[in-house]
């Protein structure tokens, strides 16, 4: 054995790479549950590649038998709806995994300095994702399916000059039909492997910057552990209480996140009275709905998504530690929070005058929480000091505020 | 001979030389613009999508009042038989932000032929007595497809068609 591990090693760094990034890398002592739940993202991604490929073994990219070959999966293949629920799920568990794996690097103030690639090629994946899960959701080809496709290639109309062109171009045809199924089947089947990729340059990135802690002071050598067995024993048991939550859903209520609509073949011809986007795009939804203007819709919906990327810059505050040391921080995050909730429960109701007037107050609330935050950052900055803060935390804060001020 | 390598720029015209370079990574980079073109229109409709352009419909089943919807490109096509008070409210109004006058929207009074298809976000509207409701983003339309409230920007559009006789009409050419 040791023979062959030399032989390679010689040949291909085995022993350093697993040295370097897992046995020896180290790892703040300190990281609570909350820094597990990029490990169970990278689960649930391999979860939906290995489901995936399995039900593209049945499944038929046809607007004819599309419908008819999900039917065939759940009654006809052997476990095929097992395999098919764990994949319907698991779409559902990766946009949670992923929120709130967000959550704590927006609470944490983990995006900030140095780590602004780390949290651009997440926004990246995020992107990936949310193209991926749309385009899945058309393939079982049911009302939801399809309305859903529908309404969201007709964004792409507010594109200046050529847009009915390009959503012609995105569907192959005049309106969502057998062209648009198959291509999305084809984008779907790649898109994951994409997503693999850009998980590697993720993974690069935060082993260039080392991950943040929740004190948000730079750790010295001794309060920092290896990943192994430390780290992995702690993220397999985050997986533990994921998978109970996870397959309790798959057996039990598998049909929660599936809308009752989408068991109607699509049908061109007839919207259904009520359509919704899946849960983890309501938010999204209900801030396109509260613009009254077609392309000004587009492009709040567009920002809402990608303003995260701006945050780095946005948060000009050089205290650490992200909310746990910035009470009005802290609270502009539960403000958000709370805000998003509400929201999506906007996105998920039709457009009523109560509901519509809500949606709109929570559409401004979303983007003065990022636009009001520079200089809330900046004044919370000098209270907090004038305050009081532990010795360390205080020294890196004067510590930053003196290099920005010596540049300047 | 060795001298020759050590100047190896003596005399050489290095503006030309960049120029040469610039060149080439240009024709380089349009080569590859040009292999993606057939892979681009390859996603636009092919010539079997093309082909569905026109549609012949019997209108003689529609009772006035009644509405019926007909697939023409696979999209549907709203056909409403107007009563005479329908015909007489909407030729009294202009409709909401998009105003147009009724008689510019049909040929004849009594039908009313417009493409179902919400011009929001490409949700198909249900009827009402007054018109139609998107049940997407709660855009009205009147009985002469005029847009009244909600995000919808247009009024609903019009197909080309053109009556063949009393109880035909061909959608898809005017």
């Amino acid at each position: 054995m040791n023979k062959m591990i030399n032989w390679i090693d010689a040949r291909f760094p085995l022993t350093f790479f697993i040295k370097h990034e897992l046995t020896d890398y180290p790892t703040p002592r300190n990281l609570s549950y909350w820094w597990g739940f990029g490990f169970l993202a990278g689960f649930v991604l391999v979860i939906q590649i290995v489901t995936g490929i399995f039900l593209a073994m049945h499944y038929k990219p046809d607007s004819n038998l599309a419908f008819d070959s999900i039917q065939h999966i759940m009654r006809e293949v052997n476990y095929g709806w097992l395999i098919r629920y764990l994949h319907s799920t698991g779409a559902s568990a990766f946009f949670a995994v992923i929120y709130t794996h967000m959550a704590r690097t927006l609470y944490y103030g983990s995006y900030r300095r140095p780590r602004e690639l780390l949290w651009w090629t997440g926004q990246g994946l995020l992107l990936l994702l949310m193209a991926t899960a749309f385009m899945g959701y058309l393939l079982p080809w049911g009302q939801m399916s399809y309305w859903g496709a529908q309404v969201i290639t007709s964004l792409f109309k507010a594109t200046p000059v050529y847009g009915d062109e390009i959503v012609t171009w995105l569907r192959g045809g005049f309106t969502v039909d057998d062209p648009t199924l198959t291509r999305f089947f084809a984008l779907h089947y790649l898109f994951p492997f994409i997503i693999f990729g850009a998980v590697v340059i993720h993974l690069v990135a935060l082993h260039t910057v080392r991950s943040s802690n929740p004190s948000g002071i730079n750790l010295a050598d001794k309060d920092n552990i290896p990943f192994h067995p430390y780290f992995t024993i702690k993220d397999l048991f985050g997986l533990g209480i994921f998978m109970i939550v996870y397959l309790l859903i798959v057996f039990f209520k598998p049909d929660l996140f599936i809308e009752a609509a989408n068991n109607i073949p699509a049908n061109p011809m007839q919207t259904p009275a009520h359509i919704v986007p899946e849960w983890y795009f309501l938010p999204f939804y209900a801030i396109l709905r509260s613009v009254p203007d077609l392309a000004g819709g587009v492009v709040a919906m567009g920002i809402s998504v990608m303003i995260f990327a701006a945050m780095p810059y946005l948060d000009r505050s050089r205290i650490t530690g992200g909310a746990r040391y910035r009470p009005v921080y802290r609270a502009m995050f539960y403000i958000f929070l709370i805000d998003i909730f509400v929201l999506g429960y906007v996105g998920a109701h039709p457009p009523s005058g109560t509901l519509k007037m809500v949606g709109e107050i929570c559409t401004t609330i979303y983007f003065l929480t990022f636009l009001l935050l520079p200089l809330i950052s900046r004044w919370e900055e000098k209270f907090v000091l004038a305050r009081g803060l532990p010795p360390a935390v205080e020294a890196m804060a004067r510590k930053e505020i003196a290099e920005a001020e010596g540049n300047a | 001979m060795t001298e020759n390598i050590i100047d190896e720029n003596d005399g050489a015209d290095l503006s030309r030389r960049d120029f040469l370079g610039t060149v080439t990574a240009g024709g380089a980079a349009a080569g590859v613009a040009a292999a993606c073109v057939p892979f681009v229109s390859s996603m636009n409709p092919s010539s079997d999508v093309l082909a569905k352009a026109t549609t012949e419909i019997d209108i003689s089943g529609i009772a006035p009042g009644e509405e019926k919807t007909f697939p023409w490109q696979g999209k549907p096509v709203f056909v409403v038989h107007r009563t005479p008070d329908e015909i007489k409210a909407m030729e009294s109004a202009q409709g909401g932000k998009d105003p147009e006058a009724d008689a510019k929207r049909v040929q004849k009074p009594e039908w009313l032929v417009v493409i179902g298809i919400c011009t929001h976000l490409g949700c198909v509207p249900n009827k009402t007595a007054t018109g139609w409701l998107c049940p997407c983003h709660g855009s009205v339309y009147d009985n002469s497809g005029r847009i009244i409230s909600g995000p919808a920007p247009r009024n609903l559009d019009l197909p080309p068609y053109h009556f063949v006789s009393e109880n035909k009409i061909l959608i898809g050419k005017a």
